[in-house]
Order: C-alpha cells, then structure tokens, then sequence
C-alpha cells in the first residue's frame, strides 16, 4: 500500500568492498518486483537494505514518500518472509504469527481477528496450535507468509521463498503467492529469486541485477523479447540467447548482418547508413531458430549433442573454436538429427543486434 | 625401582593387558567357542557377534559394579549396621537414620545444603548466561572469555585457598592484606559510605523484590485469567499456586531488606573475619563455587548461542523487538534446553560440594555442608553408621537431579 523510491542507493562493506551503487529504483503501489541476478549480484543485499538489516551505505530509500534509510526495520512498515521460514521454534503457528502484534502491544481480539484472518487465507487453521518442527516445509512457509500478513505491511519482502522446497510443492506454493498477490491487489511485493520461472510468472516487473548495477528493468516479456545488453539477452531465457559475430552490411528499417560464420542475417532493429560496417553481435533464441532447406541460413553446421526432451529437443552444434555452441530448440521429438548437418533462419523480428553489449533497438 | 619406571610398567601392563584381553577373548570366542566352519557355521558367525558386545562392555560393566554399585549396596548396609568392638558389626535398623536426624548439625548441614542449591546453579548459569551474551559480538570477547573461564583450571582446594587469603583479617593496627578488609575500612560512615553501603544495598534490594514480584505475576496470572487457547493441566496450575507463593514470598522477604540496609548499624572502621559471621559466611563460601562455574557455564551457553538460527533474530528485529525481547523471548528459550542441562549439572556439583568448606571454614560457625559432615562423621568420629547413612542422603538428593540432567542432555542431543 505504498511507493518505493530508491535514489542513488549503494552498499560498501566495512573492508571498501563495494557491492552495490548507483539503484535507481521507482516501484508504484500493487507492483509485484522481481529481483534476479546471478549468485553474489547483491539482490538479497538490497532486499535486506530494503527491510533495514544492513544500513545503506549511500542514497536515500522511500517508502510511502518517506526517506527510511535511518528508521529502524519494525517501523518501515514491511514484512519479510525468509528463505529459511525463520519461524521460532519455540512457539506454536498462532503465537508465531502473533509476535510483531503482541510486541506492538495490541489487544488480544484484534490479535485473534487478524491471526484468524491470515490463518483462514492460508489454510493453516488445523495447525494453529502446532509447533514448527510437527509442520513440513510448505506449511512453515505458509506460517511464514502468514507472519507477514497479520501485520499488515505497505510492502512485502520474500528473500528466495521457495529455494527450500521441493520441486512439486514449489509450483504448488509459486502458485499460492500469485493468488495471494491477486487477493491483496493495493499492497506491494518485492521477491528475490534466482529462479526464472518464478520471475516470468509472478512478476509485474523485473529487475535484473548486475555488476553492482541494474541491467534493465521491465516486464518479464520486454526482458524476453527486446533485452537492453547481451547480459539480460543470456541470462533471461534457458538455454541462453545465441549469440554470432559479424558486421553491418545493410541499412535501414530492416538491418542485414554478414556473419563471422558464414551466414547472413536480417534483422527488424532499424539502422542508419552511418552503421555500415558496424561489429555487433546478433543474438537470437534457440526457440527462434527454425531449421530450413536452401534458405538464407543464419547458421550451419553439424549437431554435436542431441538433447531429446520430449516436448522440445536441444540441439547444439558443433564448436568449432566458439567458447559456447550454437543450440537450436526444435518443438517436439527429433532424436535422429544426431550428426547431421543443418541449416538455421530466423524471422527477423527475432533477430536482436548488440554493439558494446548494449541493444542498437534502445538507442 | 625407580618411579618412572614403575610408571612404565604400570603403563605397560595395562595397556598390554587391555590388548591381550580383547585379541585372545576374541580369539577364543571366533576359533574355540563358536568355531566359524562346519555344519553351524553360519548359526555360529551369528551367536558369536551377538556375544561380542559383551565382551567389550565386559572389562567397564566389572569396574563400574566393583567401584560404583557395590559401594552403594555395602553404604547401605553399613548405614543399617552398628561396629561393635573388635571389628564386627551388628543390625541396628534405621537406627543411625534416627540418631543423624536428631543431631543439630544434620539439619544446619541441610539448610546450608538447600542454600548452596538456590543460589549458587542460579547465579553460576545467570551470570555465565550474561557474559555469554555481552561477549558474544565484541572483539575481546574471546580475551574476556579466557579470563572468565581460567578458574575452571584451578582445584577447588586451591580456589579456597585464595578466597581465604581475600577474606583474611589481620589485627586492627597492622596492614589487612584481605582484600575485603582493605575494601571494608575505606568506609567510615561519610556519605561515601551511606551511598554504597545503605542507597546501594536498598536499590539493589528493591529492584530485586520488584523482579521477583513481577516474576511471582507473571507465574499466578494464568491461574486468574487464563490465556485463550492454552489449556493447562491441574498438576501445572498446582506448580503455578506454589511457585507464585513461594515467589511473592521471596519478594516480601527481599523487600524488608530495604528497611534492614537503611538502618542496620554498620561497625564502621573494624575489621571484619567475615568467615565467622553466621548464615553470612555461607554465602562468602558459595562465591568460591560461583566464581568458578561461572566460567562452565559461560563456555556451553556461549556455544549454545552461538547455535541460534541468525534468521530468527532478524525476524525479531523485523517483528519490532527489542534487544532485551531477543534475548528473553527469542534466544533464551532457543536454548533452554542447555540452560536446563547447565543448571542441573552445576546443582550435582553443588550437592556434593565438600573441598571448599573443608578448607575454608571445614564447617565451623555455621557453615556445615552434608558431604563435610559425612567426612566428619565417617573419618573423624569413626562412626560409619551415620556417615553412610549421611552418604545415601546425599545419594538420595542427587539421584533425581543427575536422570533429569541425563534426560535433558539425551534431548538435546537429539
């Protein structure tokens, strides 16, 4: 139920170590923001500077148009749900999600009423009376939930929620957050993943962290679709973009790329004359990549490895020198193509061009 | 011989013995007893294992029967049995039980006892608990630690002997080399002295009654209002009317203590032989055992702490609680299991506590304990009767005490 602001926000440890700088971050009211990046990005770092467990070490953060960076994390007016559950073993679900609001010296029926309430939502009513350790993993992450809910945050924090669930009882819980998100539509969510999935299906925008910075913000389909730099184009999507050397040969609206092996390409992402002879890199998905017969192939070659997946086979082609081979994603079953020698267009709408790592679509 | 030498065969000997009894035990239990060939072959691989762990509980299941529980027993007769002149003895029945409960200094040794056993575990485990704590995140926490724990290295003889020398008193016109008497006539009745010897005492005094009073709350609350949700059994409302009298109680006494600390007459500018002073003096003799428990209990609480989820904390620090809340709501009853393994394990020592009174006061003026009254008894008045008697008392304290320690520790580990 409130904006988040995040202005020139930094994290330096005590040693110089400098792990995050320069967040620049407008999260509105009812946004679900997802965090991603690689391990050791600084995403739960920021989630945790965001809940006030490590101090910001420069910039200002605001919540609800408040500067916060010096308020301490009970009164920021969020609620934080733990990788690790975090519940205290010691007390029963009911007094579990009632220790922020006995602390806050409530009255026991508005206690009663708003851990009832929490408890009815998330079907953990049989369990009120049980201790942690008699729960398994997906009810103590419902407790965990719940603790957050009684107190009735303006914002939400999930630091990897699901990591420590199984894979069945993840798309089950998954599922959960996002029908618990759309019964609470005015409060405000910040999730920390490093799972894809979960970023895709639950986010209305995602953030993707790196190099101590942000690489792009949007909603999951434009960091699928249109990617700002090469690091976004690989990291979002699995297995990642394929990306090919070469240099500009044709202007325009549509762009015409000479490649380094051998193929040509045709891109939508207009250019102007002034580009000609530019070295860029073309990137495009292994789903794009359609196979074709005397064609104006963007890529040739031998299939080195056959991954056959059932409802997608992989494909990925022979190296021949390259640090990552080419992988083509094929729908359906194709397990004979093993060997043989195939030829790859793509439409050009598909077709993304970066030079210095950065899209020439965002120019 | 020489001693070294005779240490080196002792060394050899038992070490060669322990060998040779578990190769040839085996060896006759594999080649001679269950021979593993022939038609029972496999019959005899298995009876042979099923005999083997008794082979190696063997050699301790014999050495705890001959020095543990035959004592026991051979206490307990002894304890029904008179020595008559010339070395026999003769059945007397509870006779020695009958003549020890008649005697004063039983009962001194009891009181004294049940002393030594509120407060010493108590404040051992408080006090480690604290250090435990306040050293955890400092840098010379760890220094800190060393010092507190340094006197778990000295006998308790050796302990005594020093807080002998602290309590010393020397007549009034040479120098107090006791600590507490140089300490003592710095106070001469000045407003130094009424602000630490009266304003001090007072406070501390009263805000030890309002903790306790508060604490004797909040034991009796449920049984007027009970908490929704929480269903209690009657042995528990039981244990809460006892505990909140037995609390408010202590409140009461303590709080008269503020009366008493304000206008006792204090022998200003005399020195004091502060191990004369009755019922006092038992409490300068507990301060020896405390001092050096504080450093156990300091060492398992430390690493007990150590063990908590860090994530719960955080979440307490999310969920608006302060630190004094962590600590008491959050980390304390994290580890109560430790505290309460701590507690009775410090509680053992205390009801066995012999060396420190034997050398400080060895009982005079008041201070009697129940292991040095056995020793009086048993090696000084040569009367095994109610020395052994004493014993089984002693036997009798201890043994509820050491299952719960056992039952805590086991649940502990699990």
């Amino acid at each position: 139920m409130a904006d988040l602001k995040l202005t020139d926000v930094a994290k330096v440890y005590g040693g110089g170590v400098e792990v995050l700088k320069n967040i620049n971050l407008d999260i509105k009211e009812g946004e679900l923001i997802v965090f991603v990046g690689p391990s050791g990005c600084g995403k739960s770092t920021l989630l945790r500077m965001i809940a006030g467990l490590e101090n910001i070490s420069g910039g200002t953060l605001e919540i609800g148009g408040q500067v916060v960076n010096d308020i301490p994390p009970a009164q920021r007016g969020i609620a934080m749900v733990f990788q690790s559950y975090a519940l205290y073993p010691h007390m029963t679900v009911r007094d579990n999600m009632s220790f922020a609001l006995k602390i806050a010296k409530k009255s026991a029926e508005e206690i009663d009423a708003a851990v009832n309430k929490a408890a009815k939502i998330l079907q953990l009513e049989p369990y009120l009376d049980r201790l942690p350790k008699a729960l398994s993993g997906g009810q103590r992450q419902r407790v965990a939930i719940g603790r957050a809910i009684v107190r009735d945050p303006q914002v939400y924090l999930f630091d990897e929620p699901l990591s420590n669930l199984d894979a069945a009882l993840r798309v089950a819980t998954r599922i959960e957050i996002a029908q618990l998100k759309e019964a609470m539509p005015e409060s405000t969510m910040i999730y920390v993943t490093h799972d894809q999935v979960e970023a895709m299906t639950l986010a209305s925008r995602i953030v993707v962290l790196a190099n101590k910075g942000i690489a792009q913000v949007g909603t999951p389909l434009e960091l699928y679709e249109r990617p700002e730099n090469e690091f976004v184009a690989q990291f979002i999507g699995s297995p990642a973009m394929n990306l090919l050397a070469g240099e500009i040969v044709g202007t325009g609206a549509q762009t015409t790329v000479k490649l380094a092996t051998g193929g040509t390409a045709i891109s939508a992402v207009p250019t102007s004359t002034a580009d000609m002879g530019l070295k860029v890199n073309i990137g495009v998905r292994p789903e794009d990549m359609v196979p074709c017969e005397d064609c104006d192939a963007i890529y040739t070659g031998k299939v080195d490895i056959l991954e056959a997946l059932g409802e997608v086979t992989l494909l990925y082609f022979e190296k021949n020198g390259a640090a990552d081979p080419v992988i083509g994603k094929l729908p359906g079953i194709h397990a004979d193509m093993r060997g043989q020698t195939v030829s790859l267009r793509a439409v050009p709408e598909k077709v993304q061009i970066f030079h210095n790592g950065k899209s020439l679509y965002y120019r | 011989m020489s001693p070294a030498l005779q240490g080196l065969i002792t060394i050899f000997i038992g070490v060669g013995g322990c060998l040779a009894y578990f190769y040839g035990s085996n060896i006759f239990l594999d080649k001679v007893l269950f021979p593993a060939k022939g038609i029972h072959a496999g019959r005899n691989i298995n009876r042979a294992n099923m005999v083997r762990p008794w082979l190696f509980l063997m050699p301790a299941l014999l050495a705890l029967g001959l020095y543990l529980a035959y004592p026991v027993v051979e206490t307990f007769r002894l304890s029904l049995s008179e020595r008559l002149p010339g070395g026999a003895s003769q059945y007397v029945g509870f006779d020695n039980y009958r003549r020890m409960f008649a005697e004063d200094k039983f009962w001194e040794a009891m009181r004294n006892n049940l002393l030594w056993l509120l407060i010493v575990p108590a404040a051992a485990t408080a006090l480690g608990l604290l250090v435990a704590q306040l050293t955890d995140r400092i840098k010379w926490g760890s220094f800190a630690k060393s010092l507190i724990f340094m006197p778990m290295a000295i006998s308790f003889v050796g302990a005594a002997v020093i807080f002998k020398l602290i309590y010393d008193a020397r007549p009034a016109d040479q120098n107090q080399i006791g600590i507490l008497n140089a300490l003592w006539l710095q106070f001469d009745g000045g407003f130094g002295s009424v602000l630490i010897l009266r304003v001090l005492p007072a406070l501390m005094f009263a805000g030890f009654a309002a903790v306790v009073g508060y604490a004797a709350y909040l034991v009796g609350r449920p049984i007027v209002k009970p908490a929704a949700h929480v269903v209690e059994g009657i042995a528990l409302k039981l244990l809460r009317v006892v505990g909140a009298v037995l609390l408010s109680w202590v409140a009461v006494l303590s709080a008269l203590n503020v009366i008493d600390s304000a206008t006792l007459a204090m022998p200003y500018g005399e020195q004091q032989t502060w191990l004369t002073i009755p019922f006092w003096n038992n409490f300068f003799l507990m301060v020896v055992l405390i001092w050096i428990q504080t450093g156990f209990a300091m060492v398992i609480l430390s690493a007990a702490l150590r063990g908590i989820p860090e994530d719960t904390i955080e979440a307490a620090i999310i969920d608006g609680a302060n630190p004094f809340q962590i600590f008491f709501k959050i980390k304390v009853p994290q580890i109560m299991n430790t505290i309460v393994v701590v507690w009775t394990t410090i509680t053992i020592v205390v009801l066995k506590v012999f060396d420190i009174v034997f050398a400080m006061t060895n009982g005079q003026w008041e201070t009697q304990v129940l292991a040095n009254y056995m020793y009086d008894k048993l090696f000084r008045s040569n009367d095994w009767g109610v020395g052994s008697a004493s014993a089984m008392i002693i036997m009798l304290l201890v043994t509820p005490i050491l299952v719960w320690n056992v039952y805590n520790a086991r649940k502990e580990m699990r």
